[in-house]
This record gives C-alpha cells, sequence and structure tokens, in this order.
C-alpha cells in the first residue's frame, strides 16, 4: 500500500468561495479536514481606534462597513447605545421606520447570503432570482437616504429624515423604450410605502420561488443536509447567535426576548431547526425572509397612519431645521457647535445589542464624558462564528467546507473590523 | 428586566460574598468587578450556578483606562508623559459580557490586570470556549497575557507586526508604512510618513453642559 502522509493546504485568502478575505489553512489527510485553522484580519481597518479619535456622529457611517451586507442594522446597534447613555426617548414613527428598514435590511442580507452560498454549492439561478428583488431593497434605501449601500441612515435620536413621498423613476434610454419603461415604472408612481407595500405583497411568492429551486432539490439536500451540525450545547458555549443558533434548536431571538423599539408591539414568529445542519439553518433563513415580510407589511400600516417626528427635538443631539437654522442665531450656533464639536455622552458605559441578520451584533461604548467615545467594543456575531468553524469542519471534505463557510454567514467588514 | 436586575444583584451578593469588589447598577446594566485570583471560581460559578446560569459568553475586550479622563492628545496618539489618570486601579482590564438564556438577563464582568507592564490573566477558554479568539484578540491589540490559553498567537494584525494598537500610547497612524520599491523589486516597510494631525479635539465639557442630562 502506498505511503499515505498528511498536507496542508492553504485555501483563499482570494478564493470566490471564502466570502471575502479569508485564508484558510487546511490540515488533510487525504480529502479528509483534520484541522481548519482561518487566519483573518486581512481586512482589519481598526474602526475601533478610529472611532475613538472620531465624534460620534462621525463614526456613524463606519458602522455601515462593518457588515457591509446589513449595513442599518450596524447603526441601529451604535445609536442604541448612545442612545441608552443619553437616556433618550426615540419618537414613535422613528422607532416604526428603524424596525422597517432593520427588517428590508434581514432580507436583503438573507438573499444576498442565499445566492451566494448556492452560487458557492453550485446552483447558479438562484443568485440572479435574489438579486432581482434584492435590487428592489436597493432602489428603497437609495430613495430614503440616497445610497444604495452604505446608507448612514439613523442617528442617535431617531432617523435622519421622514420617508419620501415620490421613488426615483426609470428613464428611457437605447434599452428601453418608453413603453418598457412605463412597465418598469407601474408600482414606482407612488410614495415609498406604496413601493414597499407592492414588495411585500410580491416578496412571498418570490421566496417561494428560491424554495422551489432549493427546498427539495437533490443536489442542494447532499450538499447541506448532515453538514457541520451543532449541537444545542455546542452552539451555546461557542457563543454562537441568530440563525446558527436557531438552527440547533434554541428558540433565542432579541426582538422577543430582550424586545427594543417597537418590536414587541408586532407580531411575527422565530423559525427554529432541529438537527443543527446547514439544510436547517437554510430553512431557517428562508422562514425569516418571509417573518420579515410580515413585519414590513405591519410597518407600514402604521406608519401610513401615524405621520410625526422623526427625530428627537433635542438641539445637543440632533441638529435644528435647516430653515430655522437659516433665521436663527441660537440655532445656527447649535448646529456649528454638533457638527464641529459633536455631541457630548455623559460618562459611563453602555452595551446595547440587536438582532442582526447574523446573530446578535453588540455595541459597547465607554464614554468618559468627551465628544468621542473613550472606548468602543463591536461584538460581531461573524467573529464567534468563524472561530467555530475548525470545530465545525472537522472530520468533513474540503467542498464541505465551502458549505460550512456559506451557511455561517460570514461577511469580513465585521469578523475583521 | 429592573425586577430580574434587583433579584440577580440579590443572588450575586449573597453567592459570591468577599469576592466582589464592587457591584452596580447603571442604565439598568449590572456591572460586576472582581480580583484577577478570583477570576476563574467566579466566571465558573456565574456559569453553573442554577440561579445565574450565564450559559454564554458574548463578548469579551480589552480596555486600556490610562488616559480615563484625559484630554491632551497629540497627532492621535497619547504622550507617555500624559499618562497620569487614576480613575481606575489599573491600567488594563478586561471586560466579559455574560447572558443568561434561562433567565434572559446579561451581567457585565470587569477584571484589573495587576501589572501596568506586563498584564496577565487566567484564560476562561475552559469555561467558555468561544472565548479562544477573543482572548487572541485582546492579546494581539492590547498586549493582555492569558495564562493557560490553548493557542495564543495574534488575530487580527499583520504577520510580524510589532505593537498593541488599540493601546493609547500607539499611534493613530502606527508606526510603519509598507510601499513597492522598484530598485530592490519586493515591498517593503519604512518609517510612516504621515504628519500627525487631529481634526476634532478631544474636549470633556463639564457636567450637565448646556442643560444636558
Amino acid at each position: 500500500m502506498a505511503e499515505i502522509k498528511n498536507y496542508t493546504m492553504n485555501f483563499g485568502p482570494q478564493h470566490p468561495s471564502a466570502h471575502g478575505v479569508l485564508r484558510l489553512v487546511l490540515e488533510l489527510d487525504g480529502e479528509v479536514i483534520e484541522r481548519a485553522d482561518p487566519h483573518i484580519g486581512l481586512l482589519h481597518r481598526g474602526t475601533e481606534k478610529l472611532a475613538e479619535h472620531k465624534t460620534y456622529l462621525q463614526s456613524l457611517p463606519y458602522m455601515d462597513r462593518l457588515d457591509y451586507v446589513s449595513m442599518m442594522c450596524n447603526e441601529h446597534a451604535y445609536v442604541m447605545a448612545i442612545e441608552k447613555l443619553l437616556a433618550l426617548e426615540v419618537p414613535m414613527r422613528a422607532q416604526y421606520i428603524r424596525v422597517m428598514f432593520d427588517e428590508i435590511t434581514r432580507v436583503m442580507n438573507h438573499l444576498l447570503w442565499l445566492g451566494a452560498h448556492a452560487l458557492d454549492i453550485g446552483a447558479m439561478t438562484v443568485f440572479l432570482y435574489a438579486f432581482r428583488e434584492r435590487e428592489d431593497l436597493m432602489d428603497v434605501y437609495e430613495a430614503v437616504s440616497g445610497a444604495r449601500l452604505h446608507a448612514a441612515y439613523y442617528r442617535p435620536g431617531g432617523v435622519y429624515r421622514d420617508l419620501p413621498d415620490s421613488m426615483p423613476l426609470y428613464q428611457a434610454s437605447k434599452i428601453h423604450n418608453a413603453k418598457a419603461i412605463k412597465k418598469m415604472n407601474e408600482n414606482r408612481e407612488g410614495s415609498l410605502l406604496d413601493f414597499m407595500e407592492d414588495f411585500t405583497n410580491r416578496f412571498p411568492i418570490c421566496v417561494d420561488e428560491y424554495e422551489t429551486l432549493l427546498t427539495d432539490n437533490r443536489i442542494w439536500k447532499q450538499r447541506t443536509v448532515g453538514i457541520g451540525v451543532v449541537t444545542p450545547e455546542r452552539a451555546l458555549a461557542l457563543g454562537f447567535s441568530g440563525p446558527m443558533l436557531r438552527g440547533s434548536g434554541i428558540a433565542w431571538d432579541l426582538r422577543k426576548k430582550q424586545p427594543y423599539e417597537v418590536y414587541n408591539r408586532i407580531d411575527f414568529d422565530i423559525p427554529v431547526g432541529v438537527e443543527g445542519d446547514c439544510y436547517d439553518r437554510y430553512l431557517v433563513r428562508v422562514e425569516e425572509m418571509r417573518q420579515s415580510n410580515r413585519i414590513i407589511k405591519q410597518c407600514i400600516s402604521w406608519l401610513r397612519q401615524n405621520p410625526g417626528p422623526v427625530i428627537v427635538n433635542n438641539f445637543k443631539v440632533a441638529p435644528p431645521k435647516r430653515e430655522s437654522m437659516k433665521q436663527n442665531m441660537e440655532e445656527l450656533i447649535h448646529h456649528f457647535k454638533l457638527f464641529t464639536e459633536g455631541m457630548h455622552i455623559p460618562s459611563g458605559e453602555a452595551y446595547a445589542a440587536v438582532e442582526h441578520p447574523k446573530g446578535e451584533f453588540g455595541i459597547y461604548i465607554i464614554s468618559d464624558g468627551a465628544n468621542k467615545p473613550y472606548r468602543l467594543k463591536i461584538r460581531a456575531p461573524g467573529f464567534a462564528h468563524i472561530a467555530a468553524l475548525d470545530e465545525m469542519a472537522r472530520g468533513h471534505m474540503i467542498a464541505d467546507v465551502v458549505a460550512i463557510i456559506g451557511t455561517q454567514d460570514i461577511v469580513f467588514g465585521e469578523v475583521d473590523r | 428586566m429592573a425586577a430580574n436586575l434587583t433579584l440577580l444583584t440579590t443572588n450575586l451578593t449573597t453567592i459570591f460574598a468577599s469576592q466582589i469588589v464592587s457591584l452596580e447598577n447603571v442604565l439598568g446594566e449590572l456591572t460586576l468587578v472582581v480580583r484577577d485570583i478570583d477570576l476563574l471560581e467566579v466566571l465558573a460559578r456565574l456559569r453553573d450556578d442554577p440561579d445565574l446560569r450565564f450559559e454564554q459568553l458574548i463578548d469579551l475586550c480589552g480596555v486600556d483606562y490610562c488616559t480615563y479622563g484625559g484630554e491632551i492628545c497629540e497627532g492621535g496618539a497619547y504622550l507617555k508623559s500624559d499618562i497620569a489618570s487614576d480613575a481606575y486601579p489599573s491600567r488594563f482590564a478586561v471586560v466579559y459580557h455574560l447572558l443568561s438564556l434561562t433567565h434572559n438577563i446579561r451581567l457585565r464582568v470587569r477584571v484589573f490586570a495587576e501589572d501596568d507592564d506586563l498584564p496577565v490573566l487566567s484564560s476562561v477558554v475552559s469555561i467558555w470556549p468561544c472565548a479562544n479568539w477573543y482572548e487572541r484578540e485582546a492579546f494581539d491589540l492590547y498586549g493582555i497575557v492569558f495564562t493557560d490559553h490553548p493557542d495564543l498567537r495574534r488575530l487580527l494584525t499583520d504577520y510580524g507586526f510589532v505593537g498593541n494598537p488599540f493601546r493609547k500610547d500607539f499611534p493613530l497612524s502606527g508606526h510603519v508604512e509598507m510601499r513597492y520599491d522598484p530598485e530592490q523589486q519586493r515591498v517593503i516597510y519604512q518609517p510612516v510618513s504621515i504628519e500627525p494631525r487631529e481634526l476634532v479635539p478631544r474636549i470633556i465639557r463639564e457636567e450637565h453642559y448646556g442643560g444636558l442630562k
């Protein structure tokens, strides 16, 4: 018999299914993984250190760039931590807007995850389908904040502005004639809420389409069932959260258990897995999209009926209206001070966590009373998940590592910070 | 939640009694400070005691308290001579954020490392396996050494990186920059050419400044 020896293989850092810049050092016995050693930090930008040298408002856009597929949820944890320290009461309408955009973000995140995960394991079509819907949600992001990805829309004390009354329309071009444009613009004639309502009506059918492609797909099942099994006890010990924890059968969701904003007024269910394998986590996330759709619907109907302010009326935290700023000395000074010196946060420490699409995303701020945080710590869910890659991948084949990275929903922006 | 916190406070005081350095309830969050010699015992008890049951270590992070409450800062780096803050007993601390799913409650545990020059603490990997990478991160960024850690290597910084970047005396721009040298035909490191600058000065106003709570 030929002599077989273990060998070490490098996976990444430029591998398409490494979801960014992950370098994996795999110790292999044939094609079976004996040990996986993830080398992270290739995208380390020192966000936490940078934040110590920036005012609270200046750091906000950095939060978008942590997990760059679920931007607004990152901002949410950050503004919640500041609001906790300042003991701010956020207007009801802003809370509903935040909840709606958190769920839009969750759907966006899961769509990207679903497309990329399926693409990694060999199903091309889902990616195209998922991005078709994701595009609509990006348009909503753009309509509300001006940016498709890095929105910087949440502010301490509320959101930057109220929902717009109109959606941007497609213009006629070489590719699309006037008739085609009219059809494309059909659901964009009304306000943002009208567009979102139309989306929520369409979306469940789209999810059915993804499920038709995957749920009973023989190849999909062969690649995911029984792969990367995590028992509930290990999931807790390894610090899992979000769908990774729920996939293992633990019904834990911060939106239900420690409700923030208006989640306690909203009706939705938490899907839970049974086996704790990649397939169950897939089912959990798909169901989460349907639940998010339900939440968005409820937010839309509330937001239609209840106009009101979307940011606190406290000039130490939120800027005054542009009009009054130009007419009033007092407001002008407030505006100037807020954007030069920044807001001061009373000394103390606070930890605020949100149910991010990937798990529990927390921001821990230590303030010494200055206009900049003394220490800002970002608790990224992906960090704990990728740390468990070694344990999840042991005994599996190389191809399964790709499935496991996919199921963990890793984004290096948040892992490396 | 508030009732839970009161109950937890009572439980903690009865269970740990003399091991507690301080126990504060601020902004609805409970912070427990313990000595480093009691650390492992207290944390293991926090996980296993049926009244506490903190099954999950949510977060572990290092903190450098050396300039706490100070304003002076040049180019993003705090000068050595300005390290004068005595707001806290030691320079380095590690903060553990714990979560109990059974009781649906959170707890923050802070422990100071006694030696400022070589901060050493016990590793909690044996209690919560997920502490592994968090401790590697704290070791990398703050130079806090965790004894009995199975694999204490750098995590986030570059291979061959020198220094602990999140310490307050480490400049924001770092010490070295990297560029391609056409003569040697390879990437080389050289001292940074960035001038230290500060766009917004760090200011601490008096309490209730401008009528803020």
